[in-house]
């Protein structure tokens, strides 16, 4: 079942030499630096990867969400979090695509799938994550431009990107029917990067907040209609889910073959510790959940591809994925035991990714509540 | 400038390598295939000679049907376009006989430059393009690690490594170059590339289309017979040198040398 195709293959293969060669001999070093490697972005840009799901028309891959699933998940069983910078690259571009028009697609989106500009997603506020209808910024529309106010926390690749797509308020009365989006550059007057945030893991990726202070943006630069930036940054999120489920079903399976191989080769009472039962166990648990979330991911997947509504369907396969990608990791620390507890063995980096991955785009008890609300309408 | 790569599939060097029971051969059911590294090289400096000055790459390989993968690879990177010659009485040739049939594909094309790694990495023969070479009745220049073509297009000259000296050498074109590591550095496909390869021109031959006689390969026409492969030896334990203080150790090492090892 989701055999790859031939083309498929090659995709995955490409990324899988590539974040095995450039980005996994590297990590541990940019973690610790806290270093965002500028470079593989570039190259992937190159590469053609920066827009992989956008149309070949403004420069992507034309993939679709299943192809994409595949090779971020490719790129997650070499390098964990290695390239957790693009599914948010792609949360910019994906709206911008959908309902932008043809000037801010020329103009912006083409320079995001050339990898010549990084995007960032601002929606998260200090008081505002899952419940993003409550987000403060506001947008202010005069003459030819918004004039925006508030701050924004936890923005993926902010001060690194050259571009945000920025949910503010333009109706605040309205709660999720008064948010609308805006194209902000970078060197925006009044726009501010804030510090970076010091987290428990992927400091190899920047994470910041941002602060609007009377910035300007010309309306021009606002991605759909007045007050309908909701739409699209659920619609964005749903994609984004898909990809976080990808990485988090790659996480697993290379906390898992550590797992695998370290269990056939540590001698504890005269045999591998495979022999016992009780870790066998344990991997085939990790196992058989690492499928189940590779199947949600690619079933996800594979309807968006085929244009039906997958609100619930992303979101069991995000929550699930990451759930499992906690439990798998956690495991496998558990079962390298102290090896697994030091940085050399690395499966101690995926657990402390994998928890970042149920926060994200949605914490899982929000993924939860998206999946009964389907089920109760 | 017409150029072509001949290519080799070989297992990857990450998998685990298990002997078939006669003994004579590898199981190859659970191996991941790939392009032989040297091959790659090969691949590369064709390109990088294209982008300089223009005409066509060509990448021909030998194999079974799975050859396909990696002829697509080199598409994917930008060679115009393949040919595979499959045919089952191929089974078991030896390398004079993968070179024979190289020569009848390659014959009719056109070419000025022909790269072949400088072996592959799975039997480490490194007979394939010398005798390509003596068959086409053309020069060879092999192991080498930098190429220069002539500026009136008509000669190149190359580098190979020799005992930390370098060995520059010239020979006029068409020539067969062997790729020593260090030549380049490989590009990956990129994803355009990649959706591009599938509509690349791949033709397929067999022997007979090459006019070539069936029982001149296969394992029966070898003229090097494989009697046995065998694992590499287990490795014996480490030992450790003990005494009290580093000069007592440093005997005990210098006596270990001389006595058991035999190396001082």
């Amino acid at each position: 079942m989701f055999t790859p195709t031939e083309e498929q293959q090659m995709l995955i293969d490409m990324m899988g030499k590539f974040a095995e060669k450039e980005i996994a001999p590297n990590i541990l070093q940019w973690e610790e630096e806290g270093k965002f490697a500028r470079h593989i972005f570039d190259k992937l840009g190159e590469l053609g990867f920066c827009g992989m799901t956008i149309t070949e028309e403004y420069g992507g891959g034309g993939l679709g969400y299943m192809t994409y699933a595949m090779v971020l998940e490719e790129g997650a069983i070499k390098t964990g979090g290695g390239l957790g910078f693009l599914p948010l690259h792609l949360a910019a571009a994906t709206p911008i695509e959908a309902f932008g028009t043809k000037e801010q697609k020329e103009k912006y989106l083409t320079k995001m799938t050339a990898g010549k500009a990084l995007g960032a997603f601002a929606l998260t506020e200090p008081n505002a994550g899952s419940d993003a209808a409550a987000i403060m910024t506001s947008a202010v529309l005069r003459g030819d431009r918004y004039v925006l106010n508030g701050a924004k926390s936890f923005i993926t690749n902010a001060g690194e990107a050259e571009l945000y797509l920025v949910m503010a308020k333009t109706d605040k009365d309205k709660g999720a029917n008064g948010i609308s989006s805006f194209i902000v550059e970078k060197d925006a007057p009044g726009f501010i990067v804030g510090q970076k945030e010091k987290k428990m893991g992927l400091n190899y990726i920047s994470t910041r907040g941002l602060t609007f202070e009377e910035c300007e943006v010309p309306l021009a630069n606002r991605v759909g209609e007045e007050n309908k930036g909701f739409l699209s940054a659920m619609y964005a999120l749903d994609g984004s889910r898909i990809g976080v489920a990808a990485s988090a079903t790659g996480i697993s399976q290379a906390a898992l073959n550590a797992a695998v191989s370290y269990a056939k080769q540590r001698y504890a009472f005269g045999q591998p510790i495979a022999n016992f039962q009780i870790i066998q166990f344990m991997l085939a648990d990790m196992e058989t959940e690492t499928v189940a979330s590779r199947m949600l991911a690619y079933r996800a997947a594979s309807m968006k591809d085929e244009g039906k509504k997958i609100a619930a369907a992303a979101a069991m396969a995000k929550r699930y994925a990451t759930d499992t990608a906690m439990r798998v990791t956690t495991n496998a620390v558990q079962i390298l035991g102290g090896y697994g507890y030091m940085k050399e063995y690395t499966v101690e980096r995926y657990m402390r990714e994998a928890k970042l991955l149920q926060i994200v785009e949605g914490t899982s008890q929000i993924q939860g509540l998206v999946v009964a609300r389907e089920l109760l309408k | 400038m017409n150029i072509i790569v001949c290519l080799k599939q070989v297992p990857d060097t990450e998998s685990q390598i298990k002997i078939g029971s006669d003994k004579k051969s590898i199981v190859t059911d659970d191996i991941k295939w790939v392009m032989n590294p040297y091959d790659e090289f090969g691949v590369e400096e064709a390109l990088r000679m294209k982008e300089k000055f223009g005409g066509t790459v060509t990448v021909v390989g030998v194999g079974p049907k799975r050859v396909t993968e990696t002829i697509r690879t080199a598409l994917a990177m930008g060679a115009d376009k393949g040919v595979l010659v499959n045919d089952d009485a191929l089974n078991g040739s030896d390398s004079i006989a993968i070179a024979k049939a190289l020569a009848a594909a390659i014959r009719p094309l056109e070419y000025d430059v022909i790269f072949t790694g400088q072996r592959g990495v799975d039997d480490d023969m490194g007979v394939v393009g010398a005798a390509l070479a003596e068959f086409l009745g053309i020069p060879q220049l092999s192991l080498i690690i930098k190429i220069e073509v002539a500026e009136d297009g008509k000669s190149v000259k190359a580098t190979r490594p020799v005992e930390g000296q370098a060995l520059i050498i010239e020979a006029p074109l068409p020539v067969l170059i062997t790729a020593q590591k260090g030549l380049n550095e490989p590009r990956y496909a990129s994803l355009p590339g990649i959706m591009k390869a599938k509509k690349k021109p791949l033709e397929e031959k067999t022997l007979a289309d090459l006019g070539l006689n069936a029982g001149e390969f296969g394992s029966a026409a070898r003229k090097v017979k494989v009697l046995e492969i065998t694992p590499p030896p287990e490795r014996g334990g480490g030992k450790i040198v003990t005494g009290e203080t580093p000069q007592e150790k440093a005997a005990e090492l210098a006596k270990l040398l001389h006595e058991e090892a035999k190396v001082i």
